[in-house]
């Protein structure tokens, strides 16, 4: 049981740069580039971990203890989502509102160490940030509610079994419940159209704005921390909706390949499509990102209602 | 005998007041009253949670009116309170004991603010209506004459006018609920109201009368318009306790009567109950985030923290009378639970922003940045206070807003379908309101003590004192403690519970692994020490990593800014400015926030202008038109101010007529 | 694979409300125009599957007369219709997105609980598909109600359409004459439509409905 977390703890931190480098290398592909290889990412964080870290002056213990917590926030919840096994341990301390209020409390302390130096980018960034967030989290509400109803348990490894066992079919609500989760996720770990995580010196960035002033070490564990939030978004896409060839536990070893291998196969097809989709919209003005989510909020608020009038659905 | 003890405290608690208006300005005055109050309050804490698990404790005193007497008693929900309300005045007393030295004018403050704990301590044990609305009427002066102490700013006896006329207003509404629960046979003491329940026409008219009348002291929307007018004017601890403790004797008194005095409650009521809830919650919020001024703002978010509770105390109504109790149990824990854990970090905030006051002579956070590097110990105990409040896991608040989160799952069991509509839209508003609340104390946080200090009395701010610090961090060391280890608190609100709802949630108050599970048999399972352990260690393994692997040379150096940093810390986000994006989205429509920007032609060298205006929703809807009318009135009755001798004795003659004809009609 | 069968339909017919909700959230002409060949597209496939399992043959022909004229032709002429104008990048919209998404919500709700109450006696699944139906019928018209431009007008008529013809394949025994004639008269409003658009392009220099009111004099 507890061999199986800990596998799936190590496994999120060493995938997480593998999947931001397959996101990179097929969006370069797609533009008719060659892009660096999908294990630059790994590159990036050991150069930016062997580089000495630069602090402004004013900078407070808070601006260097949030890159940590950040990170290990961000793990925390990332390790709890089944990936290659239903042997979750930690299922039963956190269920889906509480992984959501882990991030968030990542998302607070980085919020205030945007505003730690009292630059004017970090502060843009934490309001955008917050902004984002407070209009995401109804959304996300709801999708639980949406999961529960259907799966009758808000913990991710009970859903995860509920929609890979043969009774379910196909669901409206799920499929509803599905875009939202698309949207929000897109929203909240900070792709194109809402946020780009490309960019620097442009007005419209949200999450690079916030932590313009890192460097080194603290860089290193911020960009790490956003790798495993996209991942943490696409296993949970990936658990919940497409959660076949994960091994039941007390699986075998044949088992724990087998779901491995479709993982970073489901892992891969996740990084097409969010990169397809990323060269295919242009990014947003920052108030057209509430519409954006709130018709996230409408689709699964209209699977719950459907939900609620019928079991069918 | 622990009403008996209780009561002894409070005498006291009176004798402290008296001797405290005696004692005047005197210097060694405000410890001493401080530190009786600190000690009354230890007492009334020890009652209390002796009083959690024993049966009822009653006593009669022979005073007040002559036939009836004052009734008083102590049970499990009595208890709770009494917990609530004497541990925020024992800490809020520890705190002023180093507050209360800068005090300008103590005489004005000190023989209140032992009054003002024994009025609430009254509150919560009475027993009859008499001595119910006795003991109201006095917490309500007691704490109007602390809020118009500082009376030399024009603002404050303002705030004392709007407070006085909306607890006239409150008191006014419970006297007619009380009358009806009475019936005609005037039965005062509470035991006989309990006794015969009203019929449901009386019934559904005592519920709205106590939502209003209690809900005005609380601060639901739109009768809060009195609390962040009153709450800041007043001094910190006093505040403290006006909002972090008497908003939840209110909530009391609205439990006392919907959920014990009345008998079973209709769902359509409890269903307003949770549309009221909402409501408060969501405006409650985003008015906080409107705020420049500290202490404003978390008056503001103390309306939030009422919705929330009143969501939850609506939940348990519908849960009760469809006869889910299971599920009215979690909903009564998650109100009651929340209302302890906004006591305790509404209270460290306060004393924070109480600290900060002392520290600049101010509130305003646009003049304030920078505190966390000259108030250290401040600054990390209104950290933990706004990670609680914005409920962040692992701390209580979360713990709490959780269980509401998980009542409101439940909903969908539920038989009537406009509760199941709506419940979820209300779970989905919650949330919405949680967010914003985390957007609002980063903004108050970062505001305050992050960034480059916006003025010399914030770059020159001292630490506070000892005492003060002690009582926040006791505080703060609470809050955790009941985020990792809610079950203590659940076991121990259980009794409480099982009056309100018959029911309990299933807990286990020594076993520290164990998740809380909302009712039983259910996966829906959440533990704070868990997550607080996997937390460090995640935080243990990272700087291990960090220790061994990677380059720890930290150099200092000027700030980057994408190169271009400016110098002048004014030009830093400010509150207001924090709060733009969120006030675009939101405010525009529901405050109709408007933006003017008057920039000068290149060339002018005339300053820019940027000027926000909001319109108060409330106001406008519920106080302005009602003053309106008030005045009309007055003017035309104005002339029977000039009459004749003759003509006011006509008056009063035609009067009695009047009425001695209503009473011959009537039988 | 029997409790699949009623699941598709299903999930096709709420397909449809979803692409409708996008339909009203799309604010620019071409995606537009491509998420109603999507609705339509999951429309063929529900009458073809509906065809399949009703084993009613006739019905096969409604999904290819949806297939050809309002998956491929219908759009595609739309698309060069609008290219010609040169109104392909226009932006619009009269309501906010907010608002148009929140009203239809509650109108899903309200086809809901209709059904719910008129159609009681009826099989559950039929039930629904007829209440989805209704949904994409309303929002048709919500969306026509909400948009300011001929064009998206016009979709949001054609959308409403989709909708009936939901509602009639979805029941058993709807007559291939009612369809046909369903079909022919979308493509002669489409026509209409389509000269109406010409008309007040040439005219106005807009396809601004908003201009007519002022032609009849009902605005200064």
């Amino acid at each position: 049981m507890l061999v199986m977390q800990i596998a799936q703890t190590v496994l999120a931190v060493a995938v997480a740069p593998l999947l931001t480098g397959m996101v990179r290398k097929v969006k370069a592909r797609l533009q008719y580039r060659t892009g660096p290889s999908v294990f630059q990412p790994y590159r990036d964080l050991s150069r930016l971990f062997t580089k000495e870290t630069v602090v402004a002056h004013n900078a407070s213990w808070l601006f260097c203890a949030a890159p940590t917590f950040v990170f290990a926030a961000t793990w925390v919840a990332a390790a709890q989502v089944p990936t290659i096994s239903f042997d979750v341990a930690l299922s039963p301390a956190a269920e889906l509102i509480a992984l959501f209020g882990i991030l968030t409390s990542a998302r607070f302390a980085l919020a205030l160490a945007g505003l730690d130096i009292g630059t004017s980018f970090g502060g843009i960034g934490s309001s955008r940030e917050v902004m984002i967030a407070s209009i995401a989290e109804p959304a996300i509400l709801m999708l639980i509610f949406v999961l529960a109803l259907v799966a009758g348990s808000t913990r991710l490894t009970d859903i995860a079994f509920f929609v890979a066992s043969p009774s379910v079919g196909l669901r409206i609500s799920l499929l509803l419940a599905f875009v939202g989760l698309a949207m929000i996720a897109i929203a909240e770990s900070g792709r194109i159209p809402v946020d780009n995580p490309a960019t620097h010196l442009e007005l419209t960035m949200v999450h690079e704005a916030m932590v313009l002033e890192y460097s080194g070490r603290h860089l290193a564990l911020i960009e790490l921390a956003a790798a495993l939030k996209l991942l943490f978004y696409v296993s949970l896409i990936s658990a919940v909706f497409v959660p076949w060839g994960i091994a039941p536990s007390g699986g075998t070893f044949v088992q724990y390949i087998i779901a491995m291998t479709l993982y970073l196969f489901k892992l891969a097809v996740a990084a097409a499509t969010l990169a397809f989709f990323e060269i295919s919209i242009a990014k947003m003005r920052v108030f057209r990102v509430p519409h954006f989510i709130g018709a996230a909020l409408m689709l699964v608020l209209l699977a719950a209602l459907l939900r609620l009038v019928s079991q069918s659905f | 005998m622990l009403v008996a003890v209780t009561l002894f405290g409070v005498a006291l608690l009176l004798a402290t007041a008296c001797f405290a208006a005696l004692a005047g300005a005197r210097p060694w005055a405000s410890a001493a009253v401080y530190g009786i109050c600190a000690l009354m309050s230890a007492i009334g804490l020890v009652c209390a949670g002796f009083g959690i698990g024993a049966p009822p404790s009653v006593i009669s005193l022979p005073l007040g009116l002559p036939t009836i007497g004052m009734h008083f008693r102590i049970d499990a929900l009595a208890a709770v309170f009494l917990a609530v309300v004497d541990l925020g005045g024992l800490v809020a007393s520890l705190f002023a004991i180093g507050y209360g030295r800068r005090e300008r004018d103590p005489q004005k403050v000190l023989p209140f603010y032992p009054a003002f704990l024994a009025g609430m301590n009254l509150v919560v044990i009475a027993d009859d209506a008499f001595a119910f609305l006795l003991s109201w009427e006095f917490m309500s002066l007691m704490s109007w004459a602390l809020v118009v102490s500082h009376g030399r700013i024009h603002e404050n006896l303002r705030a004392g006018l709007v407070y006085i006329l909306m607890a006239s207003l409150g008191t006014l509404l419970l006297l007619p609920a009380f009358a009806l629960l009475a019936g005609s046979a005037g039965q005062f003491a509470f035991s006989a109201m309990r006794a015969h329940g009203p019929n449901s026409t009386v019934a559904l008219a005592v519920l709205s009368l106590a939502l209003i009348g209690a809900g005005s002291k609380a601060g639901i929307f739109p009768l809060h318009a009195w609390l962040p007018l009153a709450h800041p004017a007043a001094p910190s601890h006093v505040s403290a306790l006006m909002s972090g403790i008497m908003t939840k004797v209110a909530v009391y008194v609205f439990i006392r009567i919907a959920f014990d005095l009345v008998g079973p409650v209709d769902w359509r009521f409890g269903m307003a109950v949770i549309a009221v809830g909402g409501i408060t919650a969501l405006l409650g919020v985003l008015y906080a985030l409107m705020q420049h001024d500290l202490k404003r703002l978390l008056a503001y978010h103390t309306v939030e923290n009422i919705g929330i509770i009143f969501v939850g105390l609506g939940l348990a109504l519908v849960f009760r009378a469809d006869g889910m109790l299971a599920a009215a149990a979690l909903a009564a824990s998650a109100a009651l639970f929340h209302v302890f854990n906004h006591s305790l970090f509404k209270s460290l905030l306060f004393f924070a922003a109480g600290a900060v006051q002392n520290a600049t002579n101010t509130r305003d956070m646009d003049k304030l940045g920078g505190l966390i590097r000259v108030m250290p110990k401040t600054a990390i105990a209104f950290l933990i206070g706004a990670a609680a409040i914005s409920a962040l896991p692992p701390l209580n608040g979360f713990a709490s807003e959780w269980m509401v989160f998980q009542a409101i799952f439940l909903s969908s069991n539920l038989p009537q379908w406009g509760l199941r509509l709506l419940t979820p839209s209300c779970g989905a508003v919650l949330a919405l309101s949680a967010a914003l609340a985390a957007a609002c104390f980063v903004k108050a946080f970062g505001a305050t003590f992050l960034g480059r200090p916006r003025s010399d009395e914030a770059k020159t701010a001292k630490e506070t004192d000892k005492t003060s610090i002690l009582a926040m961090y006791i505080l703060v060391a609470i809050c955790v403690f009941a985020g990792i280890a809610p079950f203590v608190f659940i076991a121990l609100l259980a009794p409480a519970v099982n009056l309100l709802t018959a029911g309990a949630m299933q807990v286990h108050p020594l076993i520290p692994w164990q998740p809380l599970v909302p009712v039983a048999g259910s996966h829906n399972s959440y533990s704070g020490l868990v997550i607080l352990v996997c937390l460090i260690a995640a935080i243990a393994a990272t700087a291990l990593f960090v220790h061994l692997f990677a380059n720890r040379i930290t150099r200092r150096s000027d700030i980057w800014d994408c190169g271009h940093p400016e110098d002048n810390p004014l030009t830093q986000y400010t509150a207001a400015s924090l709060a733009q994006p969120i006030r675009r989205v939101f405010a525009s429509v529901l405050f109709h926030a408007r933006e003017t920007v008057d920039m000068p032609a290149p060339g002018d060298t005339r300053a820019a202008h940027f000027c926000v205006t909001m319109r108060d929703p409330a106001w406008d809807k519920f106080y302005v038109p009602p003053a309106k009318l008030v005045g009309y009135l007055a003017d035309r009755i104005n002339p029977l101010q000039y009459l004749t001798i003759r003509r006011y004795l006509g008056i009063v003659f035609l009067t009695l007529v009047l009425l001695l004809m209503v009473l011959a009609i009537w039988e | 694979m029997i409790p699949l069968v009623p699941d598709i339909a299903h999930f096709l017919a709420g397909l449809l409300v979803l692409l409708s909700f996008v339909q009203l959230y799309q604010s620019r002409l071409p995606p537009l125009i491509s998420i109603f060949a999507a609705q339509s597209l999951a429309l063929a496939t529900f009458v073809a599957w509906q065809a399949q399992i009703q084993h009613a043959p006739h019905l096969v022909i409604t999904a290819g007369i949806t297939l050809i004229f309002k998956v491929m032709i219908i759009p595609l002429a739309l698309h060069g219709l609008i290219r010609s104008l040169k109104i392909h990048r226009t932006v619009e919209t009269v309501v906010g997105i907010g608002p148009a998404m929140m009203t239809g919500m509650a109108l899903v709700g309200l086809s809901m609980a209709l059904m719910m109450r008129t159609s009681a006696a009826v099989d559950v699944v039929v039930r629904e598909d007829i209440a989805f139906a209704l949904s994409v019928v309303l929002l048709g018209l919500l969306m026509m109600v909400t948009r300011r431009n001929a064009v998206s007008q016009a979709i949001g008529f054609m959308s409403l359409e989709n909708g009936l013809v939901l509602a009639g394949t979805g029941a058993k025994g709807m007559p291939l004459v009612v369809e046909i004639s369903v079909a022919f008269s979308v493509l002669i409003a489409f026509i209409v439509v389509g000269i109406f658009i010409f008309r007040i392009r040439e005219r106005f220099d807009t396809v601004d409905i908003a201009v007519l009111d002022r032609f009849r004099g009902e605005r200064p």
